[in-house]
């Protein structure tokens, strides 16, 4: 008997071993590193081309801290675990990446590791990045060796234990992280190929167009469902064919033009969607941007994250929401709700007042905002801020009222919803 | 309105000032929620005041000053005064909140015509509240805005601000028309390193040389100054700065 307790016992520490073994080798791997793209015979070609793809992917949205010096890094990144703040990637030898090799950048870019091979926080979107190709990193590279190299060490992660022990990253990655390029479906068009590279590569839409679980994984990033952003509190609305809260009634064409100009017909970028556009798509070149909409266009409908469907408010509750906005919100969003688009756009048929969850609605009514610049709109109208001069309850019935006005039906909306939208506001 | 409402009124708008212990927005607040809104014009889409109107919200129609005896002025000062401000807290030289976020995703060019905008509204300047300091106080205020205190190597305001403290082309503000509160908690802010201009930054070193008892008494006095038609900035290269101002060679 004690011989077969002991047997048992072995048996469960040697399977404990054998697992953590592959859970550590899962976590680790790397993908082969394919050799260096050819070396262009136009290097100024090759740098032009990074400079667009750098663009592309908003590396500057991370590591660009605000009034600094380009790529110098600084920016702090909220997420639920701690604060990560964007490294250098300047061409700084002691500081930078000006030691780094184009070798080191694809690990970074591809494999998520760090040019000693220390596993990086996924903050920075390897999940996302790996699907890029080696010659795009390449091209990356060589522009990243051009700016300015500016001497500032890398702020460390200030993150809560045990988020902060950098090896446990091996059972996060053997989970959520399959390095590997994207390869073309030969069944679709170029256009469509290209605009899910771009969506699904450089762009990393998931990253907040896709909710997220207690470790900070994406989850359905493929399908692209929606979710509160974790800390910011903005809502990203679904890229999915929901014909309410998703892209169902837009043409490929509408979703160009708001990646472009930062304003299309039912819709103007706010929040984190603004700096995007302000940083980054709106210097995708034409094709580029109708790709991303061919492809997204393709994307099946699916139920958003969090659902809608909650209570609608009351008679009384609508009344007096209507005198607010009679008050407040009718000079310019008109007593119809049609606005003047795209100076003052429409609220009747917006996706984002009517979007399941109300916070980008309560935002902008809180703290207003412009339109990004673009070439398109380079001196974009502001929307006034009303928190000041509104409370918590009322800009609860305003924006009820705004949900379920001219045809518009969506929950109503708490003080508490407000409140929480204040602070969020208020604490990033 | 209610002790929270007054509360955030102060914490929004005057957190300096509430540090400094002069948290005297209360009653100015009060009379902002009660008085009507100013009888605009209609707007039109496409114009520069409609672009604008997300400053007007505070800083009051033309940015003749918010009703809340705190949101400063903006009709009339120097284009590349207001111009700097607008880099410098987008920039995060200049720590606000909302202006940070409305200004996050606009680019120089247009900040600047936005600056020209607000310089160009001309406006009457309303009488000053009455003064809330003591005689003693207020007289020892106008020394300090009119004469300086050499002693202690502490320069007029008049010197660089101009003698009618109207300001100077390009960028130097002027000081009059301006709340107390405001006033204070500029200075507290470059006190507490929540402000600052290009460097060198001179406007820096006098805060720092202030004390709590000098910010008192010339904000008070600043403060109650009836404005003289015309106010205006005088013209650049009239005042000779009596140190290095990076604010006036900034772009």
């Amino acid at each position: 008997m004690k011989i077969l307790i002991s047997r048992i016992l072995l048996a469960i520490v040697a399977l404990c071993v054998v697992a953590a073994g592959v859970l550590y080798w899962l976590g680790t791997r790397t993908d082969d590193v394919p050799a260096a793209a050819a070396p262009q015979a136009d290097a100024a070609q090759l740098v032009e081309r990074g400079r667009y793809l750098a663009r592309a992917g908003n590396c500057m949205a991370c590591h660009t801290a605000r009034g600094g010096k380009a790529y110098a890094g600084g920016t702090p990144i909220p997420t639920p675990f701690g604060t990560l703040y964007g490294p250098n990637i300047t061409p700084d030898a002691q500081t930078g990446i000006g030691a780094w090799s184009a070798d080191d950048f694809w690990q970074a870019l591809h494999n998520g590791k760090s040019r000693d091979g220390s596993l990086l926080y996924p903050a920075f979107p390897y999940t996302e990045y790996t699907r890029i190709t080696r010659a795009d990193a390449d091209a990356l590279f060589a522009f990243l060796k051009t700016v300015e190299p500016v001497s500032q060490t890398s702020r460390p992660p200030e993150l809560q234990f045990p988020y902060d022990q950098r090896p446990l990253l091996a059972a996060w990655r053997a989970l959520y992280f399959r390095p590997g390029v994207q390869q073309d479906d030969p069944a679709q068009s170029l256009q469509w190929n290209r605009g899910r590279y771009l969506v699904r590569g450089l762009g990393h839409c998931a990253a907040c167009h896709a909710p997220r679980n207690s470790l900070g994984a994406s989850v359905d990033a493929d399908a692209l469902p929606g979710g509160v952003i974790p800390v910011l509190d903005w809502y990203a609305p679904p890229l999915s064919g929901d014909a309410e809260a998703g892209l169902g009634r837009w043409s490929a064409q509408d979703i160009a033009t708001l990646l472009k100009s930062g304003v299309a017909a039912h819709s103007t970028a706010s929040g984190p969607m603004a700096e995007v556009v302000q940083g980054s798509s709106q210097h995708l070149t034409d094709d580029d941007a109708l790709a991303i909409g061919t492809y997204l266009k393709t994307l099946p409908a699916v139920p958003p994250v969090p659902p809608g469907g909650a209570a609608a408010p009351s008679a009384g509750s609508l009344e007096l929401g209507g005198k607010l906005y009679a008050q407040h919100c009718a000079q310019c969003h008109r007593d119809d709700g049609r606005g003047a688009p795209p100076d003052w756009p429409a609220l009747a048929g917006n996706p984002t007042v009517t979007a399941p969850s109300p916070a980008n609605a309560i935002r902008m009514v809180l703290d207003g905002g412009f339109a990004p610049a673009t070439a398109a709109n380079p001196r974009p109208h502001g929307m006034p801020p009303f928190g000041q001069v509104l409370n918590d309850n009322d800009v609860a019935l305003l924006v009820s009222y705004l949900r379920n006005s001219w045809g518009n039906s969506a929950s109503a909306v708490t003080s508490l919803e407000v409140k929480r939208a204040r602070d969020a506001a208020t604490a990033n | 309105m209610s002790i929270s409402d007054c509360l955030r009124s102060i914490s929004a708008s005057c957190t300096r000032a509430a540090l400094l212990g002069l948290a005297l927005a209360c009653a100015p607040a009060v009379r902002a929620a009660d008085a009507p809104p100013p009888s605009a014009q209609p707007l039109q889409p496409g114009t520069m005041a409609a672009r604008v109107a997300a400053c007007t919200a505070c800083h009051g129609e033309q940015g003749r000053a918010g009703a809340d005896g705190y949101y400063p002025r903006l009709a009339g000062k120097p284009q590349e005064y207001l111009y700097h401000q607008l880099l410098n807290f987008r920039d995060g030289r200049r720590q606000y909140r909302p202006m940070q976020h409305l200004l996050a995703n606009l680019p120089d060019a247009y900040l600047h015509e936005i600056a020209g905008y607000f310089a160009e509204q001309h406006v009457p300047y309303p009488a000053p509240p009455p003064a809330s300091a003591p005689a003693d106080v207020l007289a020892q205020g106008r020394v300090l805005a009119l004469q300086g205190d050499a002693a202690r190597g502490l320069p007029a305001c008049a010197a660089c601000h101009g003698a009618s403290l109207s300001g100077a082309l390009p960028a130097i503000p002027g000081l009059l028309g301006l709340p107390r509160d405001y006033l204070v908690s500029q200075i507290g802010g470059w006190k507490n390193a929540r402000r600052a201009a290009a460097p060198p930054d001179c406007m820096a070193d006098v805060a720092n040389r202030l004390t709590p008892a000098d910010l008192s008494a010339v904000s008070a006095w600043l403060a109650a100054q009836p404005v003289a038609e015309p106010y205006a900035p005088e013209p650049a290269g009239s005042v000779t700065l009596p140190a290095e101002c990076g604010s006036q060679t900034q772009r």
